[in-house]
């Protein structure tokens, strides 16, 4: 699992990728109460919006850790936003197949995540 | 930042905390939905001390504050309250407060917190011919709010002032609680039956303590903001503000042009004569999404008919609604206008305010 400064983790599997957020991004955001879901087929940059979360005092956007097509939107999110806020690291966004690997070396591993968040807090 | 008497309790709580009109405030304890419905079904306490509170004493009370707000308070008794804005000469709020009679000569004004320095600057520019004092008393209270069904039993096993005394928008002066003296008002920013609680602010945190133990949750400004809005009770900045007046924000009853004069009286005649051309509205989300403050509202032609003010989800009522400054051909009850979330024109439906019932005990 890899990390981004914006709080979104991305896992591979497979020839797949899973997105989703951190657990400190779900602690931010607070009760989540509606998931904005990705579009399939959506070819998109790194950095690039993915979809939207909406917690009841606020919303925000889901950036692409890396280029990729979108392949799947995770729908059980539809009628469950809250999941996300119950087990952030097992409830996936969406699920990509990544353009370019190397772009993951771009972004944070678990412990370099870590002392980032610290970093933020001081 | 300003802090609070109870400051050191929400930190003791691990509330999360935020920067709020320059106070450092919770935002919420646990979860906002949680401390949402704990409100709605038993009892919560806020933190209020932020709010201000100015006196305003003499023998022309009556006469200075009927010409610095728009509602008359010529006509409450002692021991009672009165929800007024108070204008600027165009018709635009300066705030909207509640004022508290102690008798003909004392008067105490609450203003929200992050108006308090101005509003108090406003008041004290127009006491010139009133025989007035107006005080800024703010940093000697501390205030909880105690709001929920069950507020009453917990405040009464508190204290030997029989709280049915103390009727709806009426306060009592020296109840003790818990051997505490307070003031206990039966008002509130929720929707629900509930009292306002003001005291010394070295005695808040004693106060606030033992209500929980009664067991009221602690609640933050996250959970305040969505049971008020719930209720569409305005929030200045949101539904009031230095643009919109009273009459934009529909509390006509709260403006009496027919009493004597008052700052705001001439702008505020003309544009009921002309006609009020923008006015908040409650919106409900037909399809997904929620309308945040800020975001533009549509006419099904596609045109710009005005902006939300405040939006949420509603956690008692699994829906998502918003509060919108729209023309007002537009704010008839059954209009479908269309709200741009994020690029997207998402179908709202206007209804009736306020979208939760409140339940006030009258």
């Amino acid at each position: 699992m890899r990390f981004t400064r914006d709080h979104e983790w991305i896992k591979k599997e497979g020839k797949y990728a899973y997105i989703g957020i951190t657990d400190y991004a779900q602690q931010q955001l607070g009760d989540i109460v509606y998931v904005e879901l990705a579009e399939e087929d959506l070819v998109l940059q790194q950095g690039d919006v993915l979809c939207a979360i909406e917690s009841v005092k606020t919303a925000a956007e889901v950036y692409m850790p890396v280029s990729g097509t979108v392949i799947e939107a995770n729908a059980e999110l539809e009628d469950a936003p809250e999941k996300i806020n119950e087990d952030p690291y097992g409830t996936y966004l969406a699920k990509i197949i990544i353009d370019d690997e190397t772009e993951l070396n771009d972004l944070m591993t678990e412990d370099e995540y870590n002392e980032f968040l610290e970093s933020e807090a001081e | 930042m300003k802090t609070t008497p109870l400051t050191s309790v929400h930190e003791s709580l691990r509330a999360k905390m935020v920067d709020f009109g320059g106070f450092y405030m919770p935002v919420q304890y646990t979860s906002i939905i949680e401390e949402h419905n704990a409100v709605r079904n038993k009892a919560g306490i806020f933190d209020v001390s932020h709010m201000g509170e100015i006196s305003v004493t003499g023998k022309d009370a009556i006469k200075y504050l009927n010409y610095i707000i728009t509602n008359d308070i010529s006509v409450i008794s002692e021991n009672q309250i009165m929800y007024s804005p108070m204008c600027y000469e165009h018709g635009g709020c300066v705030d909207d407060i509640l004022i508290y009679k102690n008798n003909d000569k004392d008067f105490l004004v609450v203003a929200n917190a992050s108006n308090t320095d101005k509003d108090f600057e406003w008041m004290k520019k127009h006491t010139k011919g009133y025989d007035v004092v107006v005080s800024n008393q703010s940093d000697r209270y501390g205030q909880i709010a105690l709001q929920g069904p069950e507020a009453q039993n917990i405040l009464q096993q508190l204290t030997k002032t029989d709280l049915e005394e103390i009727a709806f928008y009426r306060f009592k002066n020296n109840v003790v609680v818990d051997g505490v003296n307070t003031m206990v008002s039966r008002t509130g920013y929720t929707g629900e039956d509930g009292f306002e609680i003001y005291t010394a602010a070295h005695d808040t945190e004693k106060l606030f303590r033992k209500f929980m133990e009664s067991g009221a949750a602690p609640c933050g400004l996250g959970a305040r903001d969505t049971l008020r809005f719930e209720s569409a009770l305005p929030l200045y900045g949101h539904e009031l503000s230095e643009e919109i007046t009273p009459l934009n924000a529909g509390l006509k009853s709260f403006v009496k042009p027919e009493k004597s004069d008052f700052i705001g009286k001439a702008a505020l005649i003309e544009q009921t004569e002309k006609g009020v051309s923008v006015r908040s509205a409650g919106l409900e989300m037909v399809d997904r999404g929620i309308a945040r403050n800020g975001y533009d509202v549509f006419n099904e032609e596609g045109e710009k008919i005005g902006y939300v003010t405040s939006g949420s989800n509603c956690p008692s009522l699994g829906k998502n609604c918003a509060l919108a400054l729209i023309s007002t051909e537009y704010t008839k009850v059954g209009t479908f206008v269309y709200v741009d979330i994020r690029g997207k024109k998402v179908k709202a439906v206007t209804v009736k305010k306020p979208f939760y019932k409140k339940m006030y005990k009258k």
